[in-house]
């Protein structure tokens, strides 16, 4: 990806090449020739200027207006104070790479805000909106809510909407990183800024631009960058203190040491200003200051890429901390749709048994009675059907094919008398009975179950991979429903019907019990007391969802559950290149502070020392833009 | 009142950390940050007298980097 030079840094480039020349020729020139100190200092003094006349203008202007610890009057001093000394060279050196870190910094802080503004290049540009039957180009936010929108195959969808004609497959990957085609019908929802792969489609649109999911992800990216995280804070007043810490040391270096072994000699004065002015060079924590806000903004911004929107620096740092993870069971672990898992057949075959249930449930909406349909893939011959009853808390009684069956729990089998027994499968149990000649015969039963989702099991998995040693489960299902899944997925622990207060106060209990962080996931709507607890509220699924994105403080766009060890893992990997800055950052300076004042390190060292560290800081910052090797 | 500003050449980090903590220091001024990356500033004062803190953080940005333009 080309990026572009700003006038400014092109001047700059130009100005450090020449300088950077000039250096050259007059060092090697210098070597042969011999000149009077005066002619070597102006000569010396060219390459100096012309790199850096903007920082001694700066310094003075700001000197004036009372700031002396700003860096460039500190590295004024500095390269004075060589100058002073007789070391030209190192003076006009130390100016030019200090303007060559300060170049490096303003060029990959551009690029990464180039890169970032990329990645986040979901926004639709144009909408197709049909107004009197004619279709016509506006922008976006022009579009109001209830108008319909074509959006032909290869375009963004431009707006959120439900499918009014036409059918396709989108590409959902801006929003969730996941490029698997969804197919999308008559009365879909569409989310603005996927991509419409195939078929013309007509949309009625059901928000404004500005409400649209895609300006919602936008601006949470976009302010994410505002939520500091506490090493940030740590940084802020670090950075503070450091640079006036290491003047008032310079000064220090400066003058007492000369006063006790040799007033008189000018030697003397000379060595400790030099060792003064090497102290100068890295009073600056540029390289603090800037790669760790750098590092967020990139680990938030790839995360993004992933579908996984982190609301904040300081969010990121909590993900990377937690040890402890609970989970809402339907909807979250599970699929939050029933289906039949197994059936138990009495005297009769299990095809036909389920024939027989899929005719008793067929008129029923309850989410149970049309997972039997579903799982009948055949044709259900309604005619065959005649009278059905349904039987409050029971179930049904219906006609099928002249005979008379009984479909529902235990209490409707004892109803009717039937020699029933449970099953030894947790779920929910269809038990089917068939009167004749007056005794109910039990037919056997169906197994139900709420669907375990796929990527569960390894999610559970990989959250123990990286480190998470407590995975609880919440649910205000059934001791045993959520037993069978607990122990399927391996969680370490579960409570079972619990009473939306309940699930509040064992949040509040694992919060005590435990010494790192706790992050919830959940749906975002109906767990909003509970994600809030949480130390990380993670809500998933959280495409087209207003009240999701929010609660929580991570947002996923889909709802895999292995979104959530990806976040853990990209939020360590961030926080890990934090800290690998920070200290690479400190401990060079320290270094070059200790052999400094010892006079081991000159000038050239520390400026190299100084700058190599600005520049390795931020290339490793760069390194949290990546997304993770899936 | 809160408003965002764009920062035309804001290059250096330690910069944009004195610029918050200068304007932080106006009378009046309720809130402000100064965000380096996204080269954005957030001020946050009175509503009456908004406009005359502006331009003194405007002046207060000069002070620390005088090649730096606040986007009005």
């Amino acid at each position: 990806m080309k990026y572009k030079l700003t006038r400014k840094q092109k001047k700059m480039l130009i100005r450090i090449i020449i300088a950077f020349a000039l250096l050259v020729v007059i060092a090697v020139v210098l070597h042969f020739i011999e000149l009077p100190w005066w002619a070597e200092l102006l000569i010396y003094a060219v390459p100096y200027v012309i790199s850096g006349f903007d920082v001694l203008k700066t310094a003075f202007i700001n000197l004036i207006h009372g700031q002396i610890f700003d860096e460039k009057f500190l590295m004024m001093i500095a390269t004075v104070g060589a100058f002073a000394t007789g070391e030209f060279p190192e003076a006009s050196a130390v100016m030019l790479f200090y303007q060559i870190g300060e170049l490096f910094q303003s060029i990959a802080v551009g690029r990464s805000r180039k890169s970032i503004a990329k990645l986040m290049d979901i926004r639709p540009d144009s909408a197709t909106v049909i107004r009197d039957g004619q279709e016509i180009e506006v922008s976006p936010d022009e579009v109001e809510v209830g108008e319909t929108i074509v959006v032909k195959p290869g375009e963004k969808i431009p707006l959120d909407g439900v499918i009014i004609e036409g059918q396709s497959t989108v590409n959902q990957a801006a929003l969730t990183g996941e490029s698997a085609p969804v197919d999308k019908a008559y009365s879909d929802n569409v989310i603005s800024g996927t991509l419409n792969l195939t078929g013309v489609i007509k949309v009625r649109t059901t928000s404004t631009f500005g409400q649209s999911t895609v300006s919602k992800i936008l601006e949470l990216v976009e302010n994410a960058s505002d939520k500091k995280a506490k090493v940030e804070n740590f940084i802020t007043k670090f950075a503070r203190y450091y640079t006036p810490a290491v003047v008032f040391a310079a000064l220090a270096l400066g003058i007492i040491p000369p006063l006790f072994l040799g007033k008189g000699e000018i030697e003397v004065w000379k060595t400790w200003l030099t060792r003064a002015c090497v102290f100068l060079v890295v009073s600056c924590p540029c390289a603090l200051v800037v790669s760790v806000p750098l590092s967020f903004f990139g680990g938030i911004g790839g995360a993004s890429k992933d579908g996984i929107l982190i609301k904040g620096a300081g969010y990121m740092e909590v993900l990377s901390k937690i040890d402890t993870v609970v989970f809402d069971k339907t909807g979250t672990l599970t699929k939050g749709v029933f289906a039949v898992d197994d059936i138990h057949p009495n005297l009769i075959s299990s095809a036909e048994l389920l024939d027989i249930a899929a005719c008793c449930e067929s008129f029923s909406s309850h989410p149970v009675a049309q997972s039997i349909v579903r799982a009948h893939e055949g044709h259900i011959d309604k005619s065959q059907i005649g009278d059905v009853e349904e039987i409050a808390g029971k179930g049904i009684r219906a006609v099928v094919e002249g005979k008379t069956y009984f479909c529902g729990n235990g209490q409707l089998m004892e109803m009717c008398g039937a020699d029933w027994h449970e099953c030894h499968l947790t779920g929910t149990i269809i038990h089917i009975a068939r009167l004749d000649n007056g005794v109910c015969e039990y037919l056997g039963h169906i197994v139900i179950n709420d669907q375990i989702k796929e990527d569960a099991e390894d999610a559970i998995k990989s959250l123990k991979n990286v480190g998470v040693k407590r995975l609880i489960m919440l649910t205000g299902d059934k001791k045993n429903v959520a037993e069978n899944v607990a122990n399927k997925l391996g969680l370490t622990g579960f409570f079972a019907e619990l009473l939306p207060a309940d699930k509040v106060t064992r949040m509040e209990e694992i919060l005590k019990g435990g010494k790192g962080k706790v992050a919830f996931a959940g749906d975002g709507i109906n767990d909003a007391p509970v994600l809030m607890r949480a130390d990380c509220g993670i809500a998933m699924g959280a495409m087209g969802s207003d009240a999701a994105i929010e609660s929580a403080d991570v947002v996923l766009m889909d709802d895999k559950p292995s979104k959530i060890a990806d976040a853990v893992k990209i939020a360590r990997k961030t926080m890990r290149i934090v800290w690998e800055n920070i200290i690479f950052a400190l401990g060079v300076k320290a270094v070059i502070l200790i052999l400094g004042a010892l006079g081991i390190a000159n000038m050239w060292l520390a400026v190299f020392g100084d700058v190599g560290v600005l520049i390795i800081a931020i290339l490793n910052a760069m390194r949290c833009m990546r997304r993770l090797k899936v | 009142m809160k408003k965002t500003f764009e920062l035309e050449d804001l290059d250096c980090a330690n910069c944009a950390m004195k610029m918050q903590e200068a304007i932080l220091k106006i009378p009046g001024v309720k809130g402000c940050e100064v965000n380096f990356i996204k080269q954005k500033m957030t001020l946050e004062a009175d509503d009456a007298e908004f406009d005359k803190i502006v331009k003194l953080a405007v002046k207060a940005i000069a002070k620390v980097e005088p090649d730096c333009t606040v986007l009005l």
